[in-house]
């Protein structure tokens, strides 16, 4: 007993810090491919069908990863961009992106600011309720929607989406918007009001600028949001010419018990590629590090 | 350049007490006035208001002789610089400095010679192009300052501006910040909870505490002439030493403390049986912590003096008369008649 209290206390950190290290990083990394190629399967799956030749995709013996006989083939994305409405459906859907997106933008961001700034402590509960708005599902609100669609006048017009879809990505971007908002500090709002302008000014030129990256985020949300909607789609628009991506392909790709595989997938990876880069490019070079050294040290 | 004035004025937040309760006060022209007391005295919503960020429940804010209780922060010609330094983080160095200057829609050629001036005081040339969060908290200060100085404002506040400095930049900062007062003469009120800043910069001090000003004076007026007892205890490390006798408070500076056999004769000093229980050795000065009856005194010597009582028994100390302060022991006002 004497003999041990005698000794330096040193404590056995080498099991921890050397083996377990590095035995940590390998589990890391192992689970980190293994996710990686789960998530990226499909997504090559619907790349190699794309280019894939009637004969290779319909051969059960045929690897979906390898192209065979008659592949690789750009036949599938013709008859996607000739014989369908497809570039209609495209321009109709960067039409409705574009304007949800400035919709949304004009409301759920004022939203946001004044639930995070001027409301105070109910503000927070109040972004909640609002967000559940959300999480009710379309297949509920779009018979209610329908009478809205038809009193407006916009039924089988593609107008219809505009109007209807801020009614989800309003909510949900304004919930997202308080989160940045929360971490652009008063002080430098309160500084631009004494450096010279009014509220409205200093949220402009200062509050704005360092919640860029909250707006990017909202702007790739909302677009995405927009792409995936089916169901209010299928519901208010049934002329060919004012359909979306979503419900376009469908109905004119899937004839009977037909179904195009090779032209759906070409359309599916058209619109998935130019979202993929979007997420990537924007949301890792913006949200980081924007509003580090605004105050304090 | 103007003076600063609130008259009666009150804030309160919701059923609350007061956060600032009737305080009336004055910054002369070109003076450096000092906020003092503890955390939620009430001296930042002070500024606050001065500022033109919150308004006032009741009372007048009167900048240069005119009531501006009513007009934004933009129309009253402040310059505030905040604890944050709250710098522009998408802007550059030199883009912060300006921003005042382009609120104000100043001609581009006038601006960048502004800026220049402002940037060469505060020694801010190399930095111009830097982001805020490249520079140190110093540097970021002086861009903070900078940014004010460039408008010329007619006024200054400060919201304790180094408190995110550490110990050996703040002194050097303290030194800065006074200088650059005195060269330049801008009325400026300064937050502060730290009686150093207080004492070292101030003109004048004002000692506020649950949202009333407790005392207006020099540091030395504060320091040596104490209103009440929380302005006493408020300022001085360690604070001033009270004792109660009778319904009096007697209330002693520790330096002023010393064994009742030092006294001269000739000057009449009042005794007390002190009990030294320990020493406390702090280079240029050691402090004895010991008790006067029940109560806790403290005295301080400076490190070279040789003291001939020994801790642990009891001796008989003394403070001459003229240094002894009296309080009234219910309200802690300060009592002029010596009992």
């Amino acid at each position: 007993m004497s003999a041990a209290a005698a000794q330096p206390y040193e404590p056995d950190i080498s099991s921890t810090k050397r083996g377990g290290k590095a035995a940590r990083r390998g589990v890391l990394y192992l689970a980190a491919i293994f996710f990686s190629v789960f998530a990226a399967l499909p997504f090559a799956w619907m790349v190699f069908t794309v280019f894939k030749s009637n004969q290779d995709l319909y051969n059960g013996q045929n690897v979906p990863f390898r192209f065979n006989e008659g592949s690789p083939t750009l036949d599938n994305i013709r008859l996607l961009w000739n014989q369908t409405n497809y570039p209609t459906f495209l321009q109709n859907t960067v039409v409705v992106s574009i304007l949800v997106v400035i919709i949304t933008l004009l409301v759920a961001v004022p939203a946001a600011y004044s639930l995070t700034r001027l409301v105070g402590r109910w503000g927070e509960n109040l972004g909640i309720a609002i967000f559940l708005v959300y999480l009710i599902p379309p297949t509920l609100l779009f018979i209610p929607m329908t009478r809205v669609v038809a009193v407006l006048g916009l039924k089988n017009s593609m107008f219809s989406m505009v109007v209807v879809y801020p009614t989800f990505t309003i909510p949900f971007c304004t919930w997202l918007m308080m989160g940045f908002f929360k971490s652009v500090p008063w002080d430098i709002e309160e500084q631009a009001m004494i450096d010279g302008y009014s509220r409205v000014g200093a949220i402009w030129r200062a509050v704005l600028p360092v919640s860029l990256p909250g707006i990017l985020t909202v702007i790739v949300f909302t677009v995405a949001l927009t792409l995936h909607e089916f169901v209010y789609a299928l519901a208010f628009v049934t002329s060919s010419s004012e359909k979306p991506v979503s419900t376009g392909v469908t109905t004119e790709l899937i004839r009977g018990d037909v179904f195009f595989w090779q032209s759906l997938m070409a359309a599916a990876a058209i619109v998935a590629i130019p979202v993929a880069l979007l997420y990537t490019l924007f949301l890792d070079r913006f949200v980081a590090g924007f509003t580090l050294g605004a105050v304090k040290g | 350049m103007a003076s600063v004035e609130v008259r009666e004025i009150v804030k309160q937040f919701g059923e609350n007490a007061p956060a600032v309760d009737h305080i009336s006060l004055t910054a002369q022209d070109g003076e450096f006035l000092v906020l003092l007391g503890p955390s939620g005295c009430g001296k930042t919503t002070l500024l606050r208001m001065i500022g033109g960020l919150e308004p006032p429940t009741s009372g007048d804010v009167v900048i240069g002789n005119h009531v501006v209780t009513h007009l934004p922060p933009r129309a009253r010609r402040i310059a505030m610089v905040f604890q944050s330094y709250a710098l522009y983080p998408h802007m550059s160095v030199h883009d912060n400095i300006a921003f005042p200057l382009r609120a104000q829609g100043t001609p581009k050629a006038e601006q960048e010679k502004r800026i220049n001036w402002a940037a060469s005081i505060l020694g801010l040339d190399g930095l111009m192009k830097r982001k805020p969060r490249q520079l140190s908290g110093g540097q970021r200060q002086r861009v903070a300052l900078a940014r004010a100085l460039v408008r010329e404002p007619s006024v200054f506040l400060l919201d304790e501006p180094l408190s995110n400095l550490d110990a050996q930049r703040r002194a050097s900062a303290r030194d800065e910040l006074q200088q650059f007062q005195r060269s330049i003469g801008t009325t400026t009120i300064y937050v502060t909870h730290d009686q150093v800043e207080a004492m070292g910069m101030g003109d004048r001090i004002a000692v506020l505490n649950l949202g009333t000003v407790r005392q207006i004076g020099t540091p030395q007026e504060i320091y040596d002439d104490p209103a009440d007892t929380f302005v006493a205890t408020f300022l001085g490390s360690p604070p001033m030493n009270l004792v109660e006798r009778g319904t009096m408070l007697h209330g002693f500076r520790p330096e002023h403390f010393s064994p009742a056999a030092w006294h001269d004769a000739a000057n009449p000093f009042e005794r007390f049986s002190f009990v030294p229980h320990r020493e406390e050795y702090l280079g240029a000065e050691r402090l004895i912590y010991g008790e006067v009856g029940d109560e806790k005194v403290v005295a301080r010597f400076p490190a070279t003096t040789q003291l001939d009582f020994s801790i642990g028994h009891p001796v008989e100390f003394g403070v001459a008369t003229r240094h002894m302060r009296y309080f009234d022991a219910e309200s802690g006002v300060r009592s002029y008649e010596t009992p």
